[in-house]
């Protein structure tokens, strides 16, 4: 076995190490609610430790397919799916700190943050669209839409990505350096997709040129 | 519920009544930096001669610094008459009011201050008061903390990120360094400079705000009683992270209209322009009075989160001091002079 043929055992071993790991930042949070430990500013600390892990799972969702075409371990992109749903995991997490913690059910204070604040007008929408994402996350759902148009779909994602980091950049006081650390590597995972797309136009012309 | 700042004759017999020895009691984390010196009837004279040639030799050393007089973060610092200006709201822990500061000179966390500002050195430190004043002079710290009686203050602290604390503060109110300079019929502004030396403060080393930290109040708010020169807080010398040695209270703008580590206060004619103002013209405005009717780009001023309350509570025009505050505003538009 080679690390670019991972057997279905190590695989399974993989994927367990990573659900643990990837609980790590909510167990934190967990532990620290416990023990006093979150600090003066408690809520602000989750909604801060929740909104982070939602943009930094997307991040490693979204660099799967770069890596797997960088490296050549197709098993990659069994992982997506897991990966994917901690992005909305902590998602939801976020949202919900906000909408209880933070607000307290407050509605008439919540749409005026969503019409009045941007980073929340952004955010607010940005998160919305995860939710058919993991709603069709099933190997069912993928069956019963159909490779193309599932797809077509999780496209989606993109947006949420560019939403979460414009909603970063937006929220900030003055500090920029970890928007725009977000801001390069998604740049960065994005325009490795363009090239490949750009080679798969250039491969499919000189195909049908031939 | 309603928290009204009153300042009347039922609020100081309550002050009043808070004699200096319970400050012992009240404060029982005081210790003072002098007990672990040696006791000037210990030092002979000769001792003394020793030393002071010793100091002519290492030029640069000041003789202040070996001096017992000195008080750093953590001493004791008493105030020497009781105060009208107090709160009936619970006050902010120690722990909460020292470890979560914007103080962007050290870090943009609100941890980290409390762990990097020991590299401030706050000895020696002078504060040139300059400008349009009659009696310019360079004042050296140890004279500032003689120069005015010591009031504690219990203030209410509302930061424009939409929480608040209630910290008793340590000090006098700034008309009484301001009438000793003279300010001509120009001195229409006070401007309030922060020590910029990136060595002491690593924040600085960043360019996240235009240092120096300046800050700038229009003459009368500068006069005014509420407008305190403070020096400690919680019966201590401030710490650090709060804006050793010496930094300004404005309690009813919000937290950045007061600057910390101030090593300059000049009266200029013309309105400052702040740090801020120049971070962000339309969201930081010269006057950021605490007003819940003007909403922040980034934060509903409403309501403020108290730190260690769980449910948010409505915030009070002027931070609940309109009533001593209000007046000095009247006929301006609050929304046009935010
Ligand atoms: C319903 C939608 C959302 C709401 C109401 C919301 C609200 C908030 C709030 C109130 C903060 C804290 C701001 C502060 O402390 O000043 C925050 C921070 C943050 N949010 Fe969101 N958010 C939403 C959606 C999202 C989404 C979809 C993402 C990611 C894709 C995201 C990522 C972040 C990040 C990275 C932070 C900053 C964390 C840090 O300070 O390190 N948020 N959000």
């Amino acid at each position: 076995m080679t690390l670019k043929n991972l057997d279905q055992r190590s695989l399974q071993q993989l994927k367990a190490a990573l659900f643990l790991l990837a609980l790590i930042p909510c167990l934190r949070l967990v532990g620290g609610a416990l023990t006093d430990g979150l600090g003066t500013n408690p809520i602000e600390k989750i909604t801060r430790t929740t909104g982070y892990w939602t943009l930094t799972f997307l991040m490693i969702t979204l660099s799967v397919t770069p890596l797997r075409r960088l490296t050549g371990w197709l098993w990659l992109v069994r992982l997506r799916r897991m990966l994917g749903l901690f992005a909305f995991f902590y998602g939801s997490l976020h949202f919900l700190t906000y909408l209880v913690l933070d607000q307290f059910f407050d509605w008439a204070s919540i749409i005026k943050d969503i019409a009045k604040r941007p980073y929340i007008t952004i955010g607010f929408p940005a998160f919305l669209l995860m939710i058919p994402l993991a709603l069709t996350s099933t190997d069912k759902m993928i069956k019963k839409l159909g490779g193309k148009y599932w797809r077509r779909l999780h496209r989606l994602v993109y947006a949420t990505a560019i939403g979460g980091v414009v909603h970063y950049w937006w929220l900030v006081k003055k500090d920029l350096t970890n928007p725009v650390t977000f801001a390069l590597i998604l740049a960065l995972l994005l325009s490795i997709r363009l090239y490949y797309a750009a080679q798969g136009i250039n491969r499919s012309k000189l195909i049908q040129h031939s | 519920m309603r928290q009204t700042y009153r300042y009347d004759a039922r609020a100081k017999s309550i002050a009043v009544a808070k004699s200096d020895h319970n400050y012992k009691k009240e404060y029982p984390t005081m210790r003072k930096r002098s007990d672990t010196r040696i006791p000037s009837s210990e030092i002979t004279p000769r001792d003394l001669y020793n030393r002071r040639h010793f100091m002519q030799l290492a030029a640069g050393v000041s003789l202040a610094g070996l001096l017992p007089k000195q008080v750093f973060a953590g001493d004791a610092l008493e105030a020497d008459k009781a105060s009208a200006y107090t709160l009936p709201d619970e006050k902010t822990p120690f722990k909460d009011v020292t470890h979560y500061n914007n103080f962007y000179e050290f870090s943009t966390s609100k941890e980290e201050p409390a762990e990097l500002a020991h590299t401030l050195k706050t000895r020696p430190w002078t504060i040139t008061v300059e400008g349009e004043v009659h009696k310019p002079k360079v004042f050296d710290i140890e004279d500032l903390l003689k120069l005015a009686a010591m009031e504690e203050r219990v203030y209410r602290l509302r930061c424009v990120e939409a929480w608040s604390m209630v910290i008793p503060w340590i000090g006098y109110p700034l008309s009484e360094l301001i009438k000793q300079v003279e300010p001509t019929g120009n001195a229409k502004f006070v401007e309030f400079t922060t020590l910029h030396d990136p060595m002491q403060m690593p924040g600085q080393r960043s360019s996240v705000l235009e240092w120096p930290y300046v800050e700038g109040l229009r003459m009368d708010e500068a006069m005014h009683p509420l407008t305190l020169l403070t020096f400690g807080l919680y019966g201590q010398v401030l710490p650090n992270q709060n804006g050793a040695p010496i930094r300004i209270v404005v309690p009813w703008k919000y937290g950045f209209k007061s600057p910390k580590s101030i090593v300059k206060i000049r009266f200029v004619e013309q309105q400052p322009v702040s740090a801020w103002m120049k971070a962000g013209p339309d969201e930081y405005g010269f006057y950021s009075n605490v007003n819940p009717d003007i909403d922040h780009a980034r934060w509903s001023q409403a309501k403020e989160r108290r730190i260690g309350d769980f449910f948010k509570r409505q915030t009070l025009p002027f931070n609940g001091y309109a009533e001593q505050v209000a007046g000095l505003y009247s006929g301006m538009d609050l929304k046009k002079y935010f």
